[in-house]
């Protein structure tokens, strides 16, 4: 990492990048495949621990798999789980290639998912080409600016976006129930905070109701599939792609050949937080229809995850998203059958994560599955 | 920043720029402080502000402070107004820091005796309060110091204090307070150590670290709370340290309620800062440890061992965390909720950043914050038009602008961040 100024050593990575080889393989599938194994395995111990017996922990592994993609309404449920991940992930990993480690997910799905809804009961009568755009770009762009601040932060004065995010991300929770206690967005003869409905001229339609009118599979899956080619495209075919590429490998090389640090900081969070801010929009426009408290879900956290297990590449992102859409969904089904609870999938991210994002770790855990390293750089 | 204006002539000039648009800035602060402080706080008020200072029952009762709501506001204000614009005069950079602390804690006074016009409210309560919302705060920021100054970034704190307030529930149930506050400390401990071991053995991004361990205890606790506490509720039951009465120093009036009539963690809390203060800045060990988070490869010539030093400072920080993380159940309620930390251990990281990487300094920004804490909860009595939404952003708000103000003016230690590998 730190070493990175070293000419030799960018050599090699330009020679790897040149010329994937097996190394490359390694790290993009055995290690995931293993993380995903050991996560398991590590599950089904917490499990024990907690006094569920063997017949159980093998009854919720089925229903793991069953509600994950046993049926069509398992299938449908995965997809509705993922889209909102595989969104705010676009969103993450575009930052992480850019070296920008924003937390701040949770917080933009929040505003973004606010400006939507009101969007989204506010205008009555306009036709849904021009309504549902509308909500969405409201999203958008209302993530965009808040993760903006944080970006900007960064860039005029140096503070950590971590820390910043976070706290915009609390700020959002407060404002949320700020917003949803106002007359104006409450809905009609209700003194719980929910929000008005919205109009159907802004939902996002569900695609599958004539086979089965509980299938929850909306519209929203042909945005993702759009915002993955897209930010494809903006991260390795544009030349504003290639400067968040460059400032993120090498900031100081990025700054030497002219390009603007500052700038750049801020759009790359700008992106991001319109990214999430439209899985916001996704959310209150295709499945909830209205906002309630609490309607991120920790979306924002798992897209974390989702980001770094997808590698930061879009590709990589849209099939992390389905993983921990599978998850997410199949998780909901073991409560259900088995009677554990859904935490259990949050442990199994997290130990997801640690395996891809520490590949020692894995190695160490399973040295035969590897080749030798080359450089025996390891102590 | 003393050190850094005097390097060269030409960054000296340069840095003189700087301090003279901060001075206008602070200025610009200030104005608009009084500004707000004689329109708002000083026009829309009436009668007087009561503060209580002693309970009816204490041996020394002192009188109450009575003040003028809208006189004293105007004084307010008129000063606010008077140190604004001493900062557009030559020089007024020299009084930046002093000028903003005064007013902002001047504006605070008056925003208080505006909220309390015509009420009566209790100032030893709310002190009380303060020293006590800053428990955490406080450990969760000496944690951070303890870990970045070996260099080790540390934003698994929220974990680890959401650890020890399992921990503390769960083997306080079980074991009864001091087996539930030892077992806090070492799970602490575990998680410090899980860390230093990502982090320094494994070389993963130390950011990343910290965050999957949050993830992973948020997981843990959240799965265990739901599957076995929702079902055998006497496992959550845990007994809570009351508060100890130091005989003589806890009845002096003010002080006595505010710093010696509190539980064992306030207590803990202020000997952990001495002790810190004490091995970070007096010990050889201290000196290693520094060492190796300024400059890792010359502490390695020298003999230290890198690794090692990261690992026991970083457990260590986890142990305080631990313990820390303890207040929230043992030290509190004596019942463990799902994710009852709500972001206090990044609250407790800004007040690190606040305090430079210093234990005492960090103890006073957890001051501050929990003194906005405590200010919040007090004002959601007292009622204000204000919604209690925007008084609860405060902290954060407050978070945002110390992180963007001070970050530019005080240093991490050099490595912070990272990884070292022994060549």
């Amino acid at each position: 990492m730190s070493d990175t100024t070293n000419q030799q050593d960018l050599m090699r990575k330009l020679m790897q990048r040149a010329a994937p080889g097996r190394a490359e393989f390694e790290d993009l599938v055995i290690v995931p495949i293993f993380a995903v194994i050991v996560a398991l395995i590590v599950g089904a111990l917490i499990m024990l621990a907690t006094a569920v017996d063997i017949a159980t922990i093998g009854k919720s592994y089925l229903a793991l798999l069953y509600g994950a993609v046993g049926s069509l309404n398992a299938i449908s449920e995965t997809l509705t789980s993922a889209i909102p991940l595989v969104l705010s992930g676009l969103g993450l990993a575009l930052g992480f290639r850019a070296g920008l480690f924003n937390i701040g997910a949770e917080g933009q799905i929040i505003v973004g998912g606010i400006a939507a809804v009101i969007v989204g009961f506010s205008f009555e009568g306009l036709p849904w080409v021009i309504h549902l755009p509308l909500a969405l770009i409201a999203g958008a762009v209302v993530g965009g600016l808040y993760a903006s601040i944080a970006g900007w932060l960064r860039a005029t004065t140096g503070a950590h976006e971590v820390i910043s995010t976070i706290m915009l991300n609390l700020i959002s929770y407060r404002l949320l129930d700020y917003m949803l206690s106002l007359s104006w967005m409450q809905r009609e003869g209700r003194s719980d905070p929910v929000s008005k409905s919205v109009v159907p001229s802004a939902e996002l339609p569900r695609l599958l109701t004539d086979i089965d009118p509980n299938l929850r599979l909306h519209a929203g899956i042909f945005l993702m599939i759009a915002m993955v080619l897209l930010v494809h495209w903006l991260l390795f075919k544009t030349k504003i792609g290639f400067e968040f590429r460059a400032s993120g490998e090498n900031p100081d090389a990025a700054r030497y050949a002219g390009m603007r640090a500052s700038l750049i900081i801020v759009l790359a969070m700008a992106t991001a937080g319109a990214l999430a801010g439209l899985a916001g929009a996704n959310q209150v426009l295709g499945v909830l229809e209205r906002a309630t408290p609490g309607f991120s879900a920790g979306i924002g956290f798992d897209a974390i995850s989702v980001a770094l297990l997808g590698r930061s590449h879009p590709v990589g992102v849209l099939f992390a998203g389905l993983l921990f859409g599978a998850l997410e969904a199949g998780g909901r089904q073991m409560q259900v059958d088995a009677g554990v609870s859904i935490d259990l999938i949050g442990i199994i991210q997290a130990l997801i994560i640690v395996f891809i994002a520490a590949p020692l770790l894995v190695r160490a855990i399973f040295p035969w599955g590897f080749q030798k390293p080359a450089s025996g750089r390891k102590e | 920043m003393t050190a850094a204006s005097t390097t060269d002539t030409a960054s000296g000039t340069k840095m003189e720029t700087h301090k003279d648009r901060q001075a206008r800035i602070y200025g610009a602060v200030l104005l608009g402080l009084a500004v707000l402080v004689a329109g708002v706080f000083a026009l829309d008020t009436a009668g007087d502000a009561t503060f209580r200072l002693s309970r009816p029952r204490d041996p020394w009762v002192v009188p109450d402070l009575v003040v003028p709501a809208a006189p004293f506001n105007f004084f307010v204000a008129a000063v606010l107004a008077l140190l604004g614009l001493r900062q557009f005069m030559r020089g007024g950079f020299k009084w930046s820091t002093v000028s903003i602390a005064t007013g902002f804690a001047i504006a605070v006074a008056a925003f208080l005796v505006w909220a309390t016009a015509g009420k009566s409210f209790s100032l030893t309560g709310m002190l009380s309060a303060t020293v006590v919302a800053a428990v955490p705060i406080a450990l969760g920021g000496l944690a951070g110091v303890l870990s970045e100054r070996v260099a080790v970034v540390n934003i698994a704190i929220e974990g680890m204090l959401l650890a020890g307030a399992f921990t503390g529930a769960l083997m306080g149930s079980l074991l009864g307070g001091w087996g539930g506050l030892l077992c806090a400390v070492l799970v602490g401990g575990m998680f410090g150590f899980i860390l230093a071991a990502l982090v320094v053995t494994y070389r993963m991004d130390q950011i990343i670290a910290g965050v999957v361990i949050t993830l992973f205890v948020i997981g843990v606790t959240s799965y265990v709370s739901s599957q076995v506490f929702s079902e055998y509720r006497f496992l959550n039951n845990a007994p809570v340290f009351r508060a100890w009465k130091i005989p003589l120093l806890g009845d002096i009036p003010m002080i006595g309620p505010v710093l010696f009539n509190q539980n064992l963690f306030v207590y803990g809390a202020l000997i952990l800062v001495c002790a810190a203060t004490y091995y970070l800045f007096h010990t050889r060990y201290g000196l290693r440890a520094r060492s190796v988070g300024e400059h890792p490869r010359a502490a390695d010539t020298l003999g230290i061992n890198v690794y090692r030093t990261r690992y026991i400072n970083v457990t260590l920080a986890g142990m305080v965390a631990g313990f820390g993380g303890a207040w929230f159940t043992l030290g509190s309620v004596g019942r463990f909720d799902e994710n009852m930390t709500g972001g206090l251990g990044y609250i407790g990281l800004a007040a690190m950043i606040f305090g430079r990487w210093h234990p005492v300094g960090a103890l006073m920004a957890a001051l501050i914050f929990g003194f906005a804490d405590s200010l919040q909860q007090k004002l959601a009595i007292v009622r204000t038009p204000i919604p209690s939404e925007f008084l609860a952003m405060a902290p954060y708000f407050a978070t945002i602008i110390v992180v963007a103000g001070f970050v530019g003016r005080s240093r991490p230690p050099a490595a912070d961040g990272k990884p070292y590998v022994k060549e």
